[in-house]
């Protein structure tokens, strides 16, 4: 008998935005009408986002990709013999033989797409719950060992060494310790916690049991933003899964370790990203954010030592005690060791999800990976980092993608979201606009930063009205020092950057 | 459909989180789902509840942008505002929907019917422009494709 055909259709945000339920359902109702020997899974996204919704049937050991592929194509892709991988201009081929896909160094995103993300078998079957059994074998001290053998740094944006976060927090005397992963992907052009949690949720669970039992932690949070009403539900799911089958709760795979998780959902609140101001909602209050110190590593949650880590640190977590933490400290350059998750978003041709190691150039990425702009005009600016990071002209395009060049061009790499705007963008409304975020999303703890941005709206407008424009530069140039030096946290200590760099690259725009 | 406030259906939803002050938010979200807003009296009922100050919860509800202190339209349309959808064309979506709707942002139709909101970031970010309707997020949204979300003839 022929084993059972699987098509996969992702359950993933962006696919699902583009109409991937409604494939799904369709697909089913055609194997059920046809008493076909064939099931859907829903699967993660492989990060293609260009290609979404991308559909795959299982063809002899291949997986063969078709995309975009929207609900009133389907008819048609069914006629064309589509569970027998027939032939059809979306046809792509091998999914793994893509280029994009291809040519990626996929560490913290290998399962990302390849399974079933809420089936512990295929989970496990692809090499899922190795860093953690392995963690259980060799002890906190070595597993923080290969942490900081690893050189891996926070993925949030800051890239603070993980490596010292977790001994700082194992250091700690306390009676209870926090692990606190920070879900609140708030940053323009990214997406990458999102694609993780959407496509193999339990190696967050499994890099946050790590993090547990490496630095003597038993409870964790989560802390998503309410934007993401699908990863809510996917990760609730496979925390439940978790749950069921031994992997949080009392006694963990015998090991004597206990550890839970409690989901917090944010609501709408920018400033929620940053750690301390997410550690203020996790406790239920507002988001203000708090001085440092102290450390949250010390004085964190309910004022105990917490573990802060964004998703995608804690997921490349499992792998580097799987593996050894030399293997991921192999890739990269410099000191920024490893992968990072690139997110090619905005005015791209083909936007999505590229794990590349540290050390190519956003000029590689934007024209290899992306293919230059969906309109087809040339890109005239780059914004990295999220809208705290600065945007850069053609000239800076050569810039080697690590975090210390980023810094020495005035940038930051931050989430490694990259944004790009073609030739018809006015830089001083992105300026602007840089300012208005900050005005409305400021927790107005501090004063730099809540009446720094309102002031730098009408600075920003009376300058493109040519109202005293020299003058009202300098102000300008004033006002983003005094939000750099005075300001409690990135929101208002960055907010400048993307706006001196519009004003430096970009000057004829403030005219 | 959200209901008016009822404070047994409050205690309910309280209870299910075992009145823990820390999970106000959470609290709150169950709330925002069941409740067609954040009224006075589910302030007041919260803060007993919780055992916190009222300043406390006010403090809470008016900081998120996710809590609405007045009712909001039968459907919310989100479109989101953020740099990458910016890139593709979303200031021009966004006057394109005011146009229609005959609204701005943050405002609800005469008939009740749309609520038009802002939204900075929905992460789909190499899809845009991206917008929420109800809770469910969409994808490469042109005018057109705008038109026919909303339409119901059409969805």
């Amino acid at each position: 008998m022929a084993q059972q055909i699987r098509i996969f259709v992702p359950r993933e945000t962006s696919a699902v935005s583009l109409g991937a339920d409604e494939i799904a359902a369709l697909i089913g109702q055609h194997i059920e009408r046809k008493r076909l020997d064939a099931t859907v899974v829903r699967n993660g996204s492989w990060g293609m986002c260009w290609l979404e919704p991308l559909v795959e049937v299982e063809f002899e050991d291949q997986r063969v990709a078709y995309g975009p592929v929207t609900p009133e194509v389907l008819d048609e892709l069914l006629a064309a013999d589509l569970l027998s991988a027939g032939e059809h201009d979306l046809r792509l081929g091998s999914t793994t033989d893509i280029p994009y896909l291809q040519q990626q160094d996929r560490w913290t995103f290998r399962r990302v797409g390849l399974i079933d993300p809420l089936s512990l078998d295929d989970f496990r079957a692809n090499g899922g719950f190795a860093g953690v059994t392995r963690a259980f074998e060799i002890g906190p001290a070595a597993i923080l060992q290969e942490v900081a053998a690893s050189g891996l740094r926070g993925r949030g944006g800051a890239g603070f060494p993980t490596g010292i976060k977790w001994q700082t927090v194992a250091a700690a005397e306390n009676d209870r310790k926090y692990i606190a992963c920070n879900a609140d992907e708030g940053d323009s052009g990214t997406f990458s916690d999102r694609l993780l949690m959407e496509g193999d949720p339990l190696t967050l669970i499994e890099g946050m049991l790590i993090a547990g039992y490496a630095v003597g932690a038993s409870r964790g949070y989560v802390y998503l933003r309410s934007e993401y009403p699908l990863t809510r539900q996917i990760l609730g799911e496979a925390l439940e899964l978790a749950r069921d089958t031994g992997w949080l709760g009392e006694n963990i795979q015998g090991s004597g370790f206990n550890f839970d998780i409690e989901l917090h959902i944010g609501a709408g609140s920018y400033v929620c990203g940053e750690e301390t101001a997410m550690l203020e909602s996790l406790e239920g209050k507002a988001g203000l954010v708090r001085y440092k110190p102290p450390l949250p590593a010390l004085e964190g949650l309910f004022g105990k030592p917490t573990v802060v880590n964004n998703v995608i640190t804690l997921a490349s977590v499992p792998e580097i005690v799987a593996r050894g933490g030399e293997h991921y400290a192999a890739l990269g350059v410099g000191r920024s060791r490893g992968t990072l998750a690139f997110q090619l978003a905005g005015n791209v041709k083909r936007g999505g999800l590229v794990e590349k190691a540290f050390g190519l150039t956003l000029r590689q990425l934007l024209e290899d990976w992306a293919g230059g702009t969906a309109s087809g005009r040339d890109i005239r600016a780059v914004q990295i980092g999220g809208p705290l990071g600065a945007y850069f002209p053609q000239a800076l395009l050569d810039t080697p993608l690590d975090y210390e060049a980023f810094m020495a061009v005035d940038g930051m790499l931050g989430h490694g979201g990259i944004v790009v705007f073609d030739d018809q963008v006015d830089m001083a409304a992105q300026a602007r606009f840089a300012m208005e975020f900050c005005a409305i999303e400021s927790c107005g703890k501090c004063t730099p930063c809540r009446i720094g941005s309102v002031r730098g709206v009408e600075v920003i407008d009376r300058i493109v009205a040519n109202d005293n424009r020299e003058a009202n530069l300098e102000l300008l140039g004033d006002l983003c020092d005094t939000m750099v030096d005075g300001s409690l946290c990135a929101m208002g200590g960055m907010t400048p950057f993307p706006i001196r760099s519009a004003i430096k690259h970009f000057p004829e725009d403030f005219t | 459909m959200p209901e008016q406030y009822d404070s047994a259906v409050a205690s309910e939803l309280i209870e299910r989180f075992d009145a823990r002050p820390e999970m106000l938010l959470q609290i709150l979200h169950a709330f925002a789902e069941r409740f067609t807003h954040i009224c006075e009296e589910s302030i007041l009922k919260l803060a007993a509840e919780l055992n916190l100050s009222r300043a406390e919860v006010h403090g809470v509800v008016s900081f998120y942008h996710d809590f609405r202190r007045e009712p909001a339209g039968k459907r919310v349309v989100r479109i989101c505002q953020a740099e990458a959808c910016q890139s593709m064309g979303s200031r021009e979506l966004t006057a394109h929907a005011e146009k229609t709707l005959g609204i701005g942002l943050n405002a609800t139709t005469a008939d009740g019917e749309t609520t038009l909101e802002p939204v900075y970031c929905l992460g789909n970010c190499a899809c845009s422009p991206a917008m929420m309707v109800d809770g469910r997020v969409y994808g490469r949204v042109n005018n057109e494709r705008f038109d026919t979300i909303l339409d119901p003839a059409e969805t």
